[in-house]
């Protein structure tokens, strides 16, 4: 729950989520669920000429199983929240 | 630990031996929070799967595990700069194959741009 909360925090800001088949797609966080699937609205596949076939697809969904990493903006993210959450959750009930 | 109530989704959420079940209705303001598939009903998609394959098609239904049904599916075959279409008819795509569904903006639209 924690990642799926988080993750809510950062639904209007820009992302760059990179698949395990390395496709790299920078886009709009637009909505996540508790896979962590991904909907991300005015993409914009790095490396477009390696994925011709992205060039007009404007908003997608990306399944949560498939993401390797999600690369956030710097000032997207504070710390020292995201710290006090984990020790919170690692805690326990 | 946040709590979040899982409000305004239909869906059904079993958990091990127990088996209860989840179930309301979505609110007008849980759509936006929401990522379900159902805004790409009836549009024509490209959806990506694990193999590679880029499947095009018009969406008719999807569940929680991603699992779709695209109807007049085709496979988009890219060799450099060219392509070719494999008509396939009314396809079920499990939903562990897919990587990614996007919604295509109609050619027509991008001339105008």
């Amino acid at each position: 729950m924690l990642f799926f909360s988080y993750f809510k925090e950062l639904v209007g800001k820009e992302v760059t989520v990179e698949l395990k088949n390395d496709l790299a797609i920078r886009g709009i966080l637009r909505s996540v669920d508790q896979y962590l699937n991904i909907k991300l609205e005015n993409i914009r596949v790095v490396d477009q000429d390696k994925y011709p076939h992205m060039l007009s697809v404007r908003n997608c969904f990306i399944r949560g199983s498939v993401v390797r990493y999600v690369q956030l903006p710097p000032d997207g993210v504070d710390i020292d929240i995201l710290h006090d959450a984990t020790r919170r959750e690692a805690r326990g009930p | 630990m946040l709590f979040e109530k899982v409000r305004g989704y239909f869906s059904v959420i079993l958990t091990g031996r127990k088996g209860w079940a989840a179930m309301s209705w979505a609110g007008p303001e849980d759509i936006f929070l929401s990522t379900s598939l159902a805004s790409y009903l009836d549009k024509k998609l490209l959806v990506l799967l694990r193999d590679g394959r880029k499947l095009l098609g018009v969406l008719r239904s999807f569940d929680q595990f991603a699992n779709v049904v695209l109807e007049g599916a085709c496979e988009r075959v890219i060799v450099g700069d060219l392509y070719c279409d494999i008509p396939l008819g009314l396809y079920v795509i499990r939903g562990e194959n897919v990587v990614l569904i996007g919604e295509l903006v109609l050619m027509s639209l991008l001339m105008l741009i």
